[in-house]
């Protein structure tokens, strides 16, 4: 369902500003989503101003930061601080993506951070996405054969292997599926781009034995037909995957095997 | 039993989307193609009026006229003129998708450009011609 405003409990207040040290060569203000579950209080934006020219240059080194020497009270999800882990994926400056390959210096004038979106927040920026991972786990993403396990590995050509170029990346980090507005309002039924990207990834591996029933569980007007190629997942996608391509390719796919 | 009771879950609030989100053209474009395909609908029972007061005799037809030449029928006209010209520029986009095309974020972009800007051109072409051919100017 649409429903444009945020709930009672969730509306944004005014936060606390933490002005920057006196002698900073290059302030950079960092304005922060924070929502604690241990006060009755809802969520607000507080604001961190801090010196650049003292900082690493990614979101995620300002964050640190200010967690290191200003707050440390504020809670994200880092890990791998080289865009290979997807821990660190939230909302900056209005668009998904990863803290640690977002420069500051890609950001004009403060920088707006909050969690990814329209997820239950657990704290700060972490949000829940069990819903998103339970829904991974419906498409089933391994692999399935009728064929008996051979006695090393399933073989595949380069060609055939070719085909995963462009899935395999996925580091399932949730930008995409969170940056689309279809899922935002249908995520109970629409799969989203993040889980549809990775059911075409075994749709389109040569080893798969059941694509045809892979198929027959997502034809269903809402778990794929809810996509209208909005693209903002293709524009968030920090690995510069298209789940909106994966996903016409499914539609493509089912076309197919009707005619 | 301990006095000390399980802190209660507060329910958790739901993070921001519509409301920080950065507005993109094709984000725009999907919203528009919405809004311009229920216009449509509209406008096509503005059109079957049109048509069924034609099969109704002259008066029920001078009616018509009447309001559709008015400025504000005009205006509903020159906005069913974009609409339809927008819808359909939409499609054709859709259209090349649906063949798996146009997916890379360049050519996104320029899918995009075009969509958007290429229908208010021709809807002001076709009612500069519409003008010309009513000896307007």
């Amino acid at each position: 369902m649409v429903e444009i405003a945020l709930p009672a409990n969730s509306k944004i207040g005014k936060g606390v500003a933490h002005p920057a040290p006196e002698e900073a060569k290059q302030p950079r203000t960092l304005k922060i989503y924070r929502w604690n579950p241990d006060d009755a209080e809802n969520p607000r934006v507080d604001s961190y101003t801090i010196d650049a020219d003292d900082c690493g240059p990614m979101v995620l080194d300002a964050l640190i930061k200010v967690k290191n020497e200003i707050d440390s009270t504020l809670t994200f999800r880092r890990s791998c601080r080289e865009g290979i882990c997807g821990s660190c994926a939230m909302n900056i400056d209005g668009q998904n993506t990863l803290a640690c390959t977002k420069g500051i210096d890609e950001i004009k004038g403060d920088i707006a951070i909050y969690p990814l979106p329209h997820m239950p927040v657990i704290k700060d920026l972490v949000p829940d996405l069990s819903s998103l991972y339970a829904q991974y786990q419906a498409i089933e993403p391994w692999l399935k054969t009728d064929t008996p396990q051979p006695q090393n590995e399933w073989q595949q050509s380069r060609e055939d292997r070719e085909q995963l170029d462009g899935l395999y990346e996925c580091i399932l980090c949730a930008c995409c599926s969170t940056s689309c507005p279809s899922y935002w309002w249908n995520s109970d039924k629409y799969l989203g781009p993040a889980v549809l990207l990775q059911a075409y990834r075994w749709l389109a591996d040569s080893r798969d034995e059941k694509t045809g029933e892979r198929l027959d569980d997502l034809e269903d007007p809402f778990r794929v037909y809810r996509c209208h190629t909005i693209m903002n997942c293709a524009k968030a996608c920090p690995k510069g995957l298209s789940p909106a391509k994966a996903i016409t390719e499914i539609k493509k796919m089912m076309v197919a095997r009707e005619v | 039993m301990s006095e000390h009771s399980k802190p209660e879950l507060k329910a958790r609030p739901l993070s921001p989307h519509i409301q920080i989100y950065r507005w993109t053209l094709t984000m725009m474009l999907s919203i528009l193609h919405r809004a311009t395909g229920v216009a449509l609908y509209a406008g096509t029972a503005l059109l079957a009026w049109w048509l069924l007061a034609a099969a109704s005799g002259p008066d029920a037809y001078a009616t018509v006229q009447a309001v559709s030449s008015a400025w504000y029928g005009r205006l509903v006209l020159f906005g069913y003129t974009w609409a339809l010209f927008h819808h359909m520029f939409g499609g054709i986009r859709h259209l090349i998708w649906d063949t798996g095309r146009g997916f890379d974020l360049k050519h996104v972009e320029i899918l995009a450009r075009i969509t958007a800007f290429t229908p208010p051109v021709l809807t002001l072409g076709v009612w500069f011609a519409a003008y010309l051919y009513l000896g307007a100017f």
